[in-house]
């Protein structure tokens, strides 16, 4: 039997099951059997956690390595069922939208790590003495870290439908719900699948970040990647560290060849293009489960039940469906719409300041605020240098193809990667030589972070048009002014939305970089991170609240001031083809 | 026994109008008391210049717009939404990239809740007729682009509709696919196998309209009004060649190039007067080849319309703007159908590339009230400098917001070629400094 024969099915034995089927059904059996045992830990009362605690036993690692994925898993599911109502709601509902997408935006830039003081707090509380609170406040903390980009490109594609197939599905009597389904989902989904793809990366760092939790007198450990990595700190066991390390990058792996590749090469078809591209994304997963007669067939029942779902007759809220006559909206019912947003906000706003006023002072504020504009420093030396160094090196990469087809992936895999792991062995070279935590705890922000500028850049000198790199070498430019007047400007776009990330990302971490412990010897560097983090161990709410509060405020002016306008320009003027 | 569909009217629209906003905020009017009656068993056309309104009327009758007044009924009912019984042909195809050919054209039918086994018959039987057979589990974007049209008419014949709405179906295509779909389409439609009953086609090509259609509506522009109705009685298959279908032609060119006596002032297809011109933008390359071509033989200064389009390889449309824009500068007269250069045009054609600017300029400043204004402006200004967005503003108050980019577009393009002022993209103003 040649390869070939296994690899075409014949004719006539479309349901016979073949040696394809086999692989598959252990890979889909496994994934069951892993789920439900994931999910019966989760049901334990919150003493077992102290009568089994996390050992250091590297026998140990499959199963935190499962646990951690579960909730990664959760966490994207419940981020995708948000995306959908929420993105819904705001395209679709012009008054909605006016509360619900600057809403969205402020929620981007709040950083994730401080969230999590409230919501273990409370989630502890919903479900008192059990696992399944913890658990919860846990995946909630890695929801908020992936579901904003989502629900934006979901509400952003949603409002940009071709106008030419909204017509064609009105003039075809589809309802708004069959509309929502064959329509506006199929048309956001590559932007949607990049997002998430984008927050499962980012998603790593919270999930290991958050599962050894100190809020105030409160303590959760939570079996997991994470929390083995919190303990070999405690216990100063390099080794373990590495051996984590090694599950991490497993996992990861894993992860993308049997999820993510799948479901990109799967959802090439939606993309909106009139003509077949070059090259179609492929996954050797999907292949495999194309290939399999028997498993093939298992689906049909689901894409059934796609089509119930997407032709159901609902009657359908007035606010989806899309009026004919397109008549001056009513003035009244704004200005009540928009008296009723003020005066919640306005309530809001008092009622914080009621409760900071209590205990902060306004040299606490002032205080805040310097720590602030400390990790602010921090953050642009970052970025600088890392631009510096990751420039050059992705120009240099991306114009050899060949070269970069192999780059490419690594650095998108280290993108992905939870650099909190790594941290305590950088934390150990810097005890054992007493360096100086203010300036050597800051490379730590941007270890994860600084792969989203490597790999735009790459990405970008890879598309740079051969036709002007030719006039260039032609015209014999070279040196500074092939720098300047050629790549720089060819490959901005690019790294401005790779710098984007990366500064965004670098925030965040802060609050885990800017304090570190290796056993006993604790080390800080002052900063916005390190007041936060600080505050959370104590359970210290209102420092936390302020923290954050001057964090969000600085990372959004940050945003508009910096960013934002180098975007714009880079799109308007730089933007090649 | 009387025959039911020869008694009543399709479709009946009475004194139809639509306006749309303004830049300024103001209602800007598109369609002006449109009355139309589409009986059974018609293909009727609605001719007209880009921008003149009836791909609004379509759109009105396809329930996707709602008139500002008058009455639109389809098959007796008051048009409220789409109605039963219509179904459209898109200029864009419109079809959805993520279905097959198949479930392209079942959607219409699944919208309409028609069970499965029955969908698939019908939908089979629109592939079967529509020459698509052998595609039905192909992706759009696995076909050529005549085939994707020939998905949308799949589509839009399987639900049986008695009013077939086409939007310029034939425009995004090449010559000869274009040629073929339209003859495909008349021969089904003469031995009566299309199961429609009327069919109403948009197109701003006058030769398609008296190739396929049994009565034309001109449109007219600015407001958009039915200007003209003409009844086409050639038996199909129409001979392009045919003298009669020539004459015809002709005729309608020469009609679409008339000046209205109502509104001597106004240069027809240049929207407004004085400032509020809208100018469409063309680039003076293009202006001066026409110049050229128009000068030397076989044309010697003047030109029949439908042949220079035919030599030039250009639609009845855009031929209509060039000779406007030439007419707006006074290198050029439209009428009749013809189009003769004037004294200054037959100048032009014999300048070099420096006095031909000059000359440029000189027409500008005179004929083109809004570039006269800037220039004005700028030479007052001790700053010799004007932000653009002062100019737009006033363009705001006669047109609507796109029109006055385009009408910008075209100012900064000719004032450049003209050397008349500069415009720097960044900061959006208007300058007297040329760089050095």
């Amino acid at each position: 039997m040649t390869l070939d024969d296994i690899l075409t099915p014949r004719l006539g034995q479309a349901l016979r099951p073949n040696i394809w089927d086999g692989v598959a059904l252990v890979l889909v059996i496994g994934a069951m059997v892993l789920i439900v045992y994931g999910g019966e830990q989760t049901a334990l009362p919150l003493s077992a956690l102290d009568a089994s605690p996390v050992s250091l036993d590297p026998t140990n690692l499959p199963v935190y390595a499962l646990r951690t994925t579960m909730r990664m898993l959760l966490a994207i599911v419940c981020s995708i069922i948000f995306t959908f109502v929420y993105a819904a709601l705001a395209a679709k509902s012009r008054r909605a939208e006016m509360v619900l997408i600057p809403l969205l935006d402020i929620l981007q830039s709040v950083p994730i790590l401080g969230f999590l003081t409230f919501t273990v707090v409370f989630f502890l509380n919903l479900f008192p003495g059990q696992v399944f609170g913890a658990e919860l406040a846990c995946v909630f903390a890695i929801f908020t870290s992936q579901a904003w980009n989502m629900t934006f490109s979901m509400y952003q594609s949603i409002r940009n439908v071709p106008k030419d197939l909204e017509e064609a599905s009105q003039s075809f009597h589809l309802s708004g719900w069959q509309r929502f389904w064959r329509l506006d989902v199929p048309f956001a989904m590559p932007g949607l699948i990049w997002n998430t793809m984008m927050s499962m990366s980012g998603g790593w760092f919270f999930v290991v970040a958050s599962e050894a939790i100190t809020v105030g007198n409160t303590t959760v450990t939570l079996p997991g990647i994470g929390s083995y990595v919190a303990l070999a700190i405690q216990k100063q066991n390099l080794p373990a560290i590495g051996y984590a390390i090694l599950t991490m990058l497993l996992v990861i792996i894993a992860y993308d060849q049997l999820l993510f590749r799948p479901v990109v090469a799967w959802a090439d078809k939606f993309r909106f293009e009139q003509t077949a591209s070059a090259t179609a994304p492929s996954s050797w997963m999907l292949d495999l489960f194309r290939r399999t007669r028997a498993l093939r067939a298992l689906t049909y029942p689901f894409a059934a039940l796609n089509k119930v779902i997407s032709n159901l007759h609902l009657a359908i809220p007035g606010s989806l469906r899309i009026p004919v006559r397109s008549g001056p909206p009513s003035h009244v019912i704004d200005a009540a719409w928009l008296a009723l947003i003020l005066a919640s906000t306005g309530y809001a706003a008092w009622r914080a300041y009621q409760y900071l006023s209590a205990t902060l002072s306004p040299s606490d504020v002032l205080a805040a605020l310097g720590y602030g504009f400390i990790t602010l420093a921090r953050v642009i030396v970052l970025i600088t240098l890392a631009t510096l160094i990751w420039v050059p090196i992705g120009v240099w990469i991306g114009l050899r193809p060949k070269l970069a087809e192999r780059i490419q992936p690594l650095a998108q895999f280290l993108a992905a990667f939870p650099a909190n792991l790594a941290f305590p062995v950088f934390v150990v070279v810097i005890v054992r030589y007493s360096l100086d935590p203010n300036i050597w705890l800051s490379p730590l922000m941007i270890l994860g972070t600084q792969w989203y500028i490597l790999f735009n850049v790459i990405a970008g000198a890879s598309a740079f048009p051969t036709d002007l790199r030719e006039a260039a070498g032609s015209f014999h430019l070279g040196g500074w002014r092939w720098w300047i007047k050629v790549i720089l400007p060819g490959i901005f776009p690019y790294y401005i939305t790779g710098a984007i990330t990366a500064s965004g990302g670098s925030w965040n971490a802060s609050i885990v970089a800017e304090v570190a412990s290796w056993g006993d010897t604790h080390l800080t560097a002052s900063g916005l991170g390190a007041y936060i983090a600080n505050a959370t161990e104590a359970g210290d709410f209102p420092r936390v609240v302020l923290g954050i509060t001057v964090m969000c405020l600085l990372v959004t002016l940050f945003n508009r001031l910096l960013w934002r306008p180098l975007y714009a320009f880079g799109e308007r003027r730089l933007r090649l083809g | 026994m009387l025959d039911l569909t020869t008694q009543t009217n399709l479709l009946e629209m009475r004194s139809v109008c639509r306006s749309f906003p303004k830049g300024s905020g103001e209602e800007l009017l598109v369609l002006e008391k449109v009355d139309l009656t589409i009986h059974s068993g018609e293909i009727v056309g609605l001719l007209g210049r880009s921008g003149s309104g009836k791909s609004t009327l379509l759109r009105i009758i396809a329930g996707l717009i709602a008139p500002s007044s008058g009455h639109a009924k389809c098959r007796g009912e008051t048009i409220v939404g789409p109605p039963n019984g219509v179904s459209m042909v898109f200029q864009s195809f419109a079809l959805f990239p993520w279905l097959t050919v198949l479930q392209n054209v079942e959607l219409g039918l699944e919208a309409l809740g028609i069970e499965s086994s029955e969908r698939r018959t019908r939908a089979l039987a629109a592939i079967d007729l529509i020459g698509l057979d052998g595609f039905e589990s192909a992706y759009p974007k696995e076909l050529s682009g005549g085939m994707r049209q020939r998905v949308g008419f799949a589509r839009a014949l399987v639900v049986h509709p008695d009013l077939l709405l086409m939007d310029e179906p034939f425009s995004a295509l090449d010559v000869l696919t274009a040629e073929t779909l339209r003859t495909d389409l008349i021969d089904l439609w003469i031995e009566g196998r299309l199961p429609i009953k009327s069919v109403l086609m948009v197109t701003h090509n006058i030769e398609e309209a008296v190739l396929m259609c049994d009565r034309i509506l001109v449109f007219s522009s600015n407001p958009g009004r039915v200007a003209a109705e003409i009844k086409i009685d050639l038996p199909h298959p129409r001979n392009r060649l045919d003298a009669i279908f020539r004459q015809l032609v002709d005729s309608i060119y020469a009609r679409m190039t008339q000046r209205p006596e109502t509104r001597a002032p106004a240069i027809e297809g240049i929207q407004g007067i004085g400032v509020g011109m809208i100018l469409k933008h063309v680039s003076s390359n293009v202006l001066s080849g026409l110049i050229e071509t128009l000068a030397g033989p076989p044309y010697n200064g003047h030109a029949d319309l439908p042949v220079l389009a035919g030599h030039l390889q250009l639609e009845a449309d855009e031929i209509f703007h060039l000779g406007e824009s030439l007419q707006l500068l006074r290198f050029a007269q439209l009428s009749e159908g013809d189009l003769m250069l004037t004294d200054a045009g037959k100048r032009f054609a014999h300048l070099e590339t420096d006095a031909r600017k000059k000359l440029f300029a000189e027409h500008l400043i005179n004929y083109v009230p809004v570039i006269g204004l800037i220039r004005r402006v700028l030479d007052e200004r001790p700053s010799h400098t004007a932000p653009a967005a002062r100019f737009r503003n006033e363009l705001e108050d006669y047109m609507a917001e796109d029109q006055a980019d385009e009408t910008l577009k075209t100012i900064v393009s000719w004032a450049r070629y003209a050397e008349l002022f500069a415009y720097d993209e960044q900061s959006e103003t208007f300058s007297l400094e040329n760089p050095h």
